[in-house]
């Protein structure tokens, strides 16, 4: 199987880790080889964090700049920064809720134009769909449920090899008892709101 | 039950690289784990951590590398099977035990895992621990991949027993901190009990003693390198005139970067994963079958070099390259691209990189660089010792921990730092020559690692400086292990002794010793100008726990604060303290009452007095 590449940026504290790993257990139960790689240096102090995970026939656990099948984006300015990650053909999935990096606060640096900045996504890569995770995990019933909005998002897209139902199943044995009905119910938002292209 | 004991071999797991480290010696039956944290090798331990709760497995958090070596030298003395676990720049820590542990060797197995971090992703440098190997005469065996991982692991047990010699297993970043599908093997039980037979001819390193057992390192090397030639983890793929020499990860974009530009039929790879010593002959007779050469190894040209002299030996001419300028880099990580690339280059195939989108238009992002916690203890002593030292020049030397994060402006606190403990050592040598007032800065797990002989030699030499110990309970950075300071009562490990810092630093000697409570700015600034003033070397103890700690054990009791409408807009809290509770809407400063903690740092800044606890929900 022709290997797709997939990259997620967040924010740390957003739970980027824990949407690697349900769709890393996912795959075990697929069936398809997986392999990931995670910088998570000081996640927990607010900086980036990315992860890479790298479904079908290939060794290595990184992906090279340009070189991204699908780029997922939990916060809409990280997404311009990861543009280094995508091709012409890359599809880019963000959520539309703004952090502002704290430099931002303290005068070191600007936050960018959102709109101006997502249509110049939109024209390098192969397509982008918008929404609002945090909103929606918010109406599935807690905010820290932005990964699983997003990952409804990505796997409506058919890129990955994954089945919506194996998903819904990592979700069940890889998130915690107490939120598995609300990262389900985000899981469903996120995957209706990405056919509103 | 913990996951890593899980019972059914031949079961596939996902797996962080580090947690199948842990499983291959759990495997292998490890009876005896030591270690100091160190990120990216951290949750090895931490994982072991968990085990001894359940299981006959003795796990500690030693002082430093070296003792965690000591310990586990002398387990392994003793007959059980053992590990230690550091990154990479912990070697250099425990190295005067490993240069002559090497010398004395092991009864059981030993197995000494160095992570290395190339590129640096939270270390000061990107040494290459490969040459450990070769400096100290030990085994060197290093895993392509996270299932190779658990396999090397285990296998280092048996070896280290074979030869009578640690061995040490090197892993880089993207091995540690990469996941994969492991399958499980069948765990062995632990032989747990240790027996020591003395054998002071054997075991006390005097000179006549060591002169032998120099002589029997160098036998134990020739029968490593024996089993080097032989060994499964030096393997040829492929039969193509043109070679591939590669190790590690590297290993992963060479097989890629072979399928990428199918070039299958023209290239074969020796893969080395028993690396020290080098098997010379499986060299030798790789190169004499090939027309040209590549080394694909991150970095320093450990293999090149040795790749080169074994060809000067054989005779062959043929070309042999890997680190150049138009080749491999000694700086940073490699990736599969830049593998293909070089490869495609240097055997002249054809390759057209894919085209990357022109980026020059889009807008800059600001940065996103890690911060100090809403509410860390840190930022008011930062904040308090800058308000204590106004009108002083002052040089601030620092360590390595979260605090590091202080050298950052607005902050400013941080103006040189080597190592583990250097603030402490370097404080004497700019107290001489640097013409300032010298303000050092470290942690109370970093003092007990390697900052008290610094603070030792200030004393005794008399040198003049201010060192404060942040002492937040914990080892923060790495995700919160215990330290010899912690109360592990809390942590419900009951059975241990924590160290009184206080009393340790009064105990050295040390003249004016000041405990502050961070959070009350006033009296701490009061206190460290006292300690600032007095000459000679003051030691001041800023005790509060860390913020997330704290959390994470629930102790946090303190209210959100907010501003209220008695702001004028200077913004002086969110100048200087720049916590990240903080943002601006609609031009105002606002505290995130999600994040903010309640330490009231702010509060007691702001001059107008506006900023204030959360009452009630209308409050908001
Ligand atoms: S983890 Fe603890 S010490 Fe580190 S920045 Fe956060 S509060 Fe401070």
């Amino acid at each position: 199987m022709k290997p797709k590449r997939l990259i997620i940026v967040a924010v740390g504290g957003q739970g980027n880790l824990l949407a690697s790993r349900i769709l890393g257990e996912a795959a075990l139960l697929s069936g398809v080889p997986v392999r990931m790689s995670e910088i998570h240096g000081m996640a927990q102090r607010g900086g980036v964090v990315e992860s890479a995970i790298i479904f079908g026939e290939a060794q290595s656990t990184i992906i090279s700049d340009g070189e991204a099948d699908v780029l997922v984006s939990f916060e809409p300015s990280e997404a311009m920064r990861a543009m280094n990650r995508c091709n012409s053909q890359t599809m880019v999935i963000t959520n539309l809720s703004p952090l502002p990096p704290f430099t931002t606060t303290i005068g070191r640096g600007v936050y960018p134009d959102l709109n101006s900045g997502l249509s110049l996504i939109r024209k390098k890569t192969g397509g982008l769909i918008t929404l609002d995770a945090t909103d929606l995990a918010l109406k599935a019933g807690n905010v820290m449920a932005v990964n699983t909005v997003l990952l409804g998002a990505l796997i409506r897209t058919g890129i990955l090899p994954l089945s919506a139902e194996n998903v819904r199943n990592a979700i069940r044995t890889r998130t915690k008892k107490a939120t598995v009905e609300v990262n389900l119910k985000a899981f469903e938002l996120g995957y209706e709101a990405a056919q509103i292209v | 039950m913990h996951k890593l004991l899980t019972d059914q071999p031949g079961k596939e797991m996902l797996m962080l690289g580090n947690e199948a480290i842990a499983r291959g010696a759990i495997e292998a039956g490890l009876a005896c784990a030591t270690t100091y944290p160190g990120t990216p090798s951290s949750e090895i331990s931490l994982n072991f951590f968990q085990i001894s709760k359940e299981s006959a497995l003795y796990f500690e958090y030693s002082t430093n590398e070296k003792t965690a070596l000591e310990v586990a030298a002398a387990a392994a003395n003793c007959g059980v099977r053992s590990m230690c676990v550091m990154k990479h720049v912990g070697v250099n820590v425990a190295a005067d035990t490993l240069m002559t542990l090497a010398y004395v060797g092991v009864k059981a197995g030993l197995v000494i895992l160095t992570a290395d971090d190339p590129y640096m992703f939270s270390s000061q440098n990107e040494q290459d621990n490969r040459y450990y190997g070769k400096l100290s005469g030990l085994p060197i065996l290093e895993p392509s991949s996270v299932a190779e991982a658990r396999e090397i692991t285990a296998e280092a047990f048996a070896l280290s027993e074979m030869l009578q010699e640690p061995v040490i297993v090197r892993t880089t970043t993207r091995i540690n901190h990469s996941t994969a599908v492991v399958p499980l093997g069948p765990i062995q039980p632990p032989k747990t009990r240790g027996e020591f037979i003395r054998d002071p001819y054997q075991y006390v390193t005097v000179p006549a003693v060591s002169r032998r057992l120099h002589v029997k390192l160098l036998k134990n090397i020739e029968a490593a390198a024996a089993l080097s030639e032989k060994s499964t983890r030096n393997f040829i793929t492929g039969t193509g005139n043109l070679g591939i020499i590669c190790n590690g990860v590297s290993y992963n974009y060479v097989t890629d970067a072979i399928q990428d530009l199918q070039i299958m039929d023209k290239v074969s790879v020796l893969r080395m994963g028993f690396s020290h010593p080098i098997p010379a002959v499986l060299i030798k007779n790789f190169l004499s079958s090939k027309e040209m050469v590549l080394v694909v190894e991150e970095g320093e040209a450990y293999m090149e070099d040795a790749v080169k002299a074994l060809a000067q030996e054989a005779g062959l001419t043929l070309p042999i390259a890997g680190k150049g300028k138009t080749l491999f880099s000694r700086l940073g990580e490699f990736d599969p691209a830049m593998v293909r690339a070089v490869t495609a280059a240097y055997f002249d195939i054809p390759y057209e990189p894919k085209a990357v989108p022109d980026l020059t238009d889009m807008p800059e992002i600001p940065q996103r660089p890690p911060n100090l916690c809403a509410g860390c203890s840190h930022r008011a002593v930062f904040h308090a010792v800058k308000k204590a030292a106004e009108g002083l020049d002052v040089v601030y030397p620092t360590d390595i921990g979260c605090y590091t994060l202080g050298f950052l402006p607005p902050l400013s606190m941080g103006d040189f730092l080597i190592c583990m403990g250097s603030s402490s050592g370097t404080s004497g040598g700019f107290s001489r020559f640097a013409g300032k007032k010298v303000v050092a800065y470290i942690g109370d797990s970093t003092f007990f690692h390697s900052g008290i002989p610094g603070l030792i030699n200030g004393v005794f030499n008399n040198h003049d400086f201010t060192l404060i110990i942040l002492d937040n309970r914990t080892t923060a950075m790495t995700g919160h292990q215990p330290n010899p300071g912690v109360d592990m009562e809390e942590l419900n490990f009951p059975g241990y002794n924590p160290i009184d810092i206080e009393a340790l630093v009064k105990a050295l000697g040390v003249k004016h010793v000041a405990v502050i409570k961070p959070f009350n700015l006033k009296k701490s600034i009061a206190q460290l100008k006292e300690a600032l003033n007095f000459k000679g070397v003051s030691v001041v103890i800023a005790k509060e726990k860390c913020t997330l700690y704290a959390k994470s054990l629930k102790q946090l009791r303190g209210k959100p604060f907010y501003v209220s409408d008695r702001c004028k807009n200077h913004r002086d809290c969110i100048n200087e303290l720049a916590c990240p509770a903080f943002y601006i809407a609609d031009n105002q400063v606002r505290i995130n009452p999600t994040l903010c903690v309640g330490c009231s740092v702010c509060a007691q800044i702001c001059p107008e007095h506006a900023i204030s606890p959360l009452k009630t929900k209308e409050d908001q």
